[in-house]
């Protein structure tokens, strides 16, 4: 009888694997994406295949350089994940380049000098997509309103959009929804003048406005999610935890000041909020594991959005606010920790209640 | 987020909850409806001289001597020890070693048996009546009969049962939930011997001299909860069934504690700090034979399992019978198992020579095919956090496994290894597939090691300077004596000189010199 | 201007006196670090490590002369708890530290001839028989020293690694997959 070297124990193993984490992930950005590439046509189709290219380029070409086995982490569906991200959060006519960069942002720069899978301290998709903003101002918000695949350009007036940087867009450029009330409040208006000249609360929902590529449809958006916390792929806590504080917050504030302060619904249904709850903020590498840090990570995150948006520079705050958690997300793993079975919080063992025959009599 | 478990609606007994925990594949359909049936005289058995946890036990039998069935072979070396009996009657062909039914495959002490197929029962130890006798006479028949923890942790039950005397017990548990996958050995003695195993908790809960006695088993076994509702009273004793849900690690002795009486047990102390004493169902069984028919452990149902046995089945066998003849029994393997183990799939041993001996904690035998058994190929860490979720304990596997991998085993310390369980919830979660039980394991080992190490070195400094102290006591007496000769020596010759000088020495004088001299 | 530089130098002086008076008063004596050694050696004078004794041992490393990891005896817990003191002070070069593999000493009984050259060279009293009489060693007191290895006459006594029982074995470290494949195919 011939055995290999035995190992030692659990013999029998659950059906989950990184790939098929990473495979879940994806189907379930998968509804938002069409409807978000069916939104803004075909340079939005060339700017999401080129990024997702790319991304998966760099990240075979660091294992090579890095000399690591390039076929179980080229396989493994990390990079395509990060890089479809990325893409999801882009202007949807910025042209290629745009795309590309940012590809090698989050492949290159975030994860693989991290020391790739696993590694990296901060979220590959938002230190790509914070990079751009700051680096390409106008390029990262250079809105345009969906018309749908075929009312827009064609697949070569497509072509020359996104390879050639053509500016001649046959839609209409317009400011998304954050960046609006962003522009409005700055300029003197009060909520109250600025909430009818908004989307409708439906197109928001389902996503008929201006954005990112990706991130206009908060419904698709939510079903993902819903599908990765059936699939038990995230737990409801960080999602939970954002949103919650998001609402919470903008509800407090706009009962208060309602001139000044979006309501939370709006907050709820425009930018990355959506994407970020379910898709961002639950990024395994970059958030706590135990739940009590999850719920501090989330709230953390939620707070930070609100706080950007509202009072900070930036329409739209997601990224840093992703960025400044991930930063802490270590912190927290250190001081909250599940509590030992038979300890206390400290470590302590718990006392007896009831103390042995010896001691009593 | 934990929801209730839907069995919590039809048990409202049942109000309790363990953190953690998975619900792994059972496989238990392969062997769940197959009777228990008695394994043939084997051609040899091996006995090894520790089955149990604590010191091995002594053989008092030579080469070439004949044992009768139920004789005493090697007996309890200490209070934390167990006797080994002869399991049927033939020739001790050998007292030496034998490769261990252990993972390890080390040699250990073992007694070999040749069985001459007769089957002889020498004198059985002596009935007791339970309703009649003392805690003590119950405890000492159980130690008489060698019967220990037969769930696999393998703790001398008499020693339990002793508890008594140092704590005040309130509360017996009957362990049937038998979490470990494909496993059915207690299932099927609950649906058949449920009789025998309820005197039996009322023989343990007499010598325990507990107030209640809760029999808990996993909603996965309907007929075992209705046998055991059935036979729920005995010696006064009534016990509660009480339905745990189905979740590894539902055995594990603290998780079943917390989830009847919802107490948690401190870390590094027993549940009898609880008043609470945990046994398993098939130790309730052997006390029963070893009190009314003053039988000793010589015998176990153990399941014979995995999609790598031609004819799966629970089996009644003698214990020492070597696991390849268990498995001939069964038919043989249908294909090359990619692992054989003894116990459950999550915490069973791996053993690679299958000619070791099935011993009084050996609960199921499976020859699993790669089909079943993990990948090797393993991903790097991404943190999902699934070990955290499964840990039962609320341990970080992921960052223990880090620091063990980076050398900082007292980091890992610092942070809970010492307080896993090695269940393997961790492992058995784990997306990258990685060997995290083994690490820890592996931690564990090298601290222990280091220990003992640490000790030797005192001991040796302890050793070096008693060395030192009595080789200086040495010299200084060669000293003494030196000067003490040197002394006579003088006083001697002065004494001859004064006897040369006077011509006539006082005799007196000189054979006192004479006394001292010769010590 | 006379004064200025009066002041100054009586400063100075002050000052100085200060400081003088401080370096006597909070003098900390240096521990000397030979005692300090000895102390950590286990003070058996097997001479594993080639030097006479262990004092002989604390003599050399104080000077930089030995390494930190001379003494087998000790094993790594020595070598570390060396390694606390020895590096700062006297700047002996400290490699990495492994861990050394217990050996301990075994009696070929064939050859023994019960000479009782090795119990009485025995630092820790390991060895046990009287005259005449084979010879046994007591695993958990030796300490792999190897001194009775060169007393043996008859060469009966050779150095192994220690066995490992049920008690002491424990799994090897995992491999750690994917992470190291990268040193492999590096290699």
């Amino acid at each position: 009888m011939t055995m290999h070297m035995p190992v030692a124990g659990p013999h029998t193993h659950t059906l989950f694997t990184v790939s098929r984490t990473m495979l879940t992930v994806v189907v379930a950005l998968t509804p938002a994406t069409l409807f978000g590439l069916w939104q803004f046509g075909w340079p939005a189709i060339f700017l999401f295949l080129t990024t997702v290219l790319s991304a998966w380029v760099f990240e075979v070409a660091c294992l090579w350089i890095a000399k690591k086995p390039i076929r179980p982490f080229a396989t493994d569906g990390s990079a395509i994940l990060s890089g479809w991200l990325v893409a999801m959060t882009l202007p949807p006519y910025a042209p290629w380049w745009v795309g590309t960069i940012g590809a090698f942002i989050a492949i290159v720069l975030a994860k693989q000098i991290f020391g790739g899978l696993g590694q990296n301290l901060f979220n590959p998709a938002m230190v790509a997509r914070a990079m751009l903003v700051v680096a390409l101002p106008v390029q990262m918000t250079t809105w345009i309103a969906p018309v749908g695949l075929l009312d827009g350009p064609s697949f070569l007036h497509g072509l020359s959009i996104t390879f050639l940087g053509a500016q001649d867009f046959d839609a209409v450029s317009s400011a998304s929804t954050l960046s609006h009330i962003k522009s409005q409040i700055s300029a003197g208006a009060t909520m109250g003048e600025i909430l009818p000249t908004l989307a409708d609360l439906e197109s928001r929902l389902l996503g008929f406005v201006p954005g990112s590529l990706g991130e206009t449809s908060t419904l698709l958006l939510a079903l993902g999610g819903l599908l990765l916390l059936v699939t038990r792929i995230i737990t409801p806590t960080i999602p939970l935890a954002v949103l919650g504080t998001i609402a919470t917050l903008s509800a407090v504030c706009s009962f208060f000041a309602p001139d000044r302060f979006a309501p939370p619904i709006l907050h709820l249904t425009s930018g990355s909020t959506m994407l970020c709850a379910f898709f961002i903020a639950t990024d395994y590498v970059t958030s706590p594991v135990s739940t009590a840090g999850k719920w501090v990570y989330g709230i953390g995150i939620g707070t930070l959005i609100f706080v950007i948006r509202t009072f900070g520079a930036f329409p739209e705050g997601v990224a840093f606010a992703v960025l400044l958690m991930n930063s802490v997300t270590p912190l927290i793993e250190t001081y909250i920790r599940p509590r030992i079975f038979g300890r206390s919080r400290s470590g302590k063992p718990l006392g007896t209640t009831k103390p042995a025959k010896g001691a009593t009599k | 987020m934990r929801l209730p478990s839907i069995a919590t609606l039809f048990h409202p007994l049942q109000s309790f909850s363990i953190r953690g925990g998975i619900h792994p594949e059972t496989h238990k359909h392969l062997t769940s409806e197959c009777e228990i049936e008695t394994m043939p005289m084997p051609t040899l058995i091996r006995l090894p001289l520790q089955q149990h946890i604590g010191a091995e036990a002594e053989p008092i039998v030579r080469r070439d001597d004949l044992v009768l069935k139920g004789q005493l072979i090697a007996k309890a070396r200490g209070p934390l020890s167990a006797n080994i009996h002869a399991p049927t009657s033939g020739r001790v062909i050998a007292v030496g070693h034998f490769v261990a039914p252990h993972a390890s495959g080390l040699p250990v002490p073992t007694i070999t048996l040749r069985p001459d197929g007769e089957d002889r029962w020498g004198p059985h130890l002596p009935r007791l009546r339970p309703e009649n006798a003392s805690p003590e006479e119950i405890a000492a028949q159980v130690a008489a009969a060698g019967i220990v923890g037969m769930g696999g942790a393998t703790f001398p039950s008499a020693v339990k049962l002793n508890l008594r005397a140092k704590y005040d017990l309130t509360t017996l548990i009957l362990n049937g939930a038998e979490c470990e996958p494909y496993l059915t050995c207690d299932d099927r003695l609950m649906r058949e011997r449920a009789e025998e195993i309820a005197d039996g908790i009322g023989i343990m809960a007499r010598a325990l001299g507990v107030k209640q006695v809760f029999v808990a088993i996993e909603s996965n076994k309907p007929q075992a909860i209705e046998a055991m509702t059935r036979y729920n009273r005995a010696l006064g004793y009534t016990f509660k069934v009480h339905v745990v849900p189905t979740q590894y690690p539902m055995g594990s002795e603290k998780h079943l504690v917390k989830m009847i009486t919802g107490r948690e047990t401190p870390a590094r102390a027993l549940t009898a700090d609880l008043g609470v004493v945990v046994h398993n169902i098939a130790t309730a069984h052997a006390v029963h034979l070893a009190v009314r028919y003053g039988e000793p452990l010589i015998a176990r149902t153990v399941t014979v399992s995995g999609h790598g046995i031609r004819r799966p089945a629970n089996l009644r066998v003698l214990i020492g019978t070597p696991v390849s003849e268990i498995i001939a029994h069964c038919g043989g393997f249908t294909e090359e198992p990619d692992r054989l183990l003894l116990g459950g799939p999550m915490m069973g041993m791996p053993i690679q020579n299958p000619r070791v001996p099935v011993v009084k904690g050996t609960n199921g035998i499976l020859a699993l095919t790669a089909a079943e058994t993990p990948e090797a190929k393993t991903m790097p860490c991404i943190r999902c956090g699934r070990c955290v979720q499964g840990c039962p304990v609320g341990l970080t596997p992921f960052e223990l496994n880090a620091r063990i991998h980076a050398g900082d085993l007292e980091g890992a310390a610092k942070v809970g290894l010492m307080d896993c369980l090695a269940c393997g919830c961790c492992s058995y979660n784990c997306p990258a597939n990685l060997p995290l039980v083994q690490s820890f394991q592996f931690a564990k080992g090298k601290l222990a090691e280091r220990q003992s190490r640490k000790h030797q070195q005192e001991e040796t400094k302890r050793l070096a300077a008693a060395r030192k102290a009595r080789e200086e006591a040495i010299l200084e007496a060669k000293k003494q004596m030196m000067l003490k000769r040197k002394a006579e020596m003088a006083a001697k010759k002065k004494a001859e000189e004064a006897a040369a000088a006077a011509e006539m020495p006082p005799p007196a004088t000189a054979t006192a010199i004479q006394g001292e001299a010769t010590p | 201007m006379i004064a200025a530089a009066a002041s100054m130098s009586a400063l100075g002086l002050g000052l100085g006196y200060l400081l003088g008076a401080a370096a006597r008063k909070f003098h900390v004596e240096t521990p000397p670090i030979v005692e300090e050694i000895g102390k950590i050696l286990p003070g058996t004078n097997c001479g594993a490590c080639g030097f006479p004794g262990c004092n002989g041992l604390a003599e050399a490393m104080a000077e930089g002369n030995a390494p930190l990891t001379a003494c087998t005896p000790g094993g790594r817990d020595v070598a570390l708890a060396l390694a606390e003191i020895v590096t700062v002070e006297a700047g002996a070069e400290a490699g990495p530290i492994a861990e050394i593999e217990p050996m301990v000493a075994f009696v070929f009984e064939d050859h023994c001839t019960g000479c009782q050259k090795c119990f009485k060279r025995c630092p820790t009293d390991a060895i046990v028989g009287g005259a005449k009489q084979i010879h046994t060693v007591v695993m958990d007191a030796c300490i792999g020293c190897d001194a009775c290895i060169e007393v043996c006459p008859t060469e009966a006594i050779v150095s192994r690694v220690k066995p490992k029982s049920l008690k002491t074995w424990y799994w090897d470290k995992p491999q750690p997959g994917l992470a190291a494949a990268r040193a492999e195919t590096a290699a």
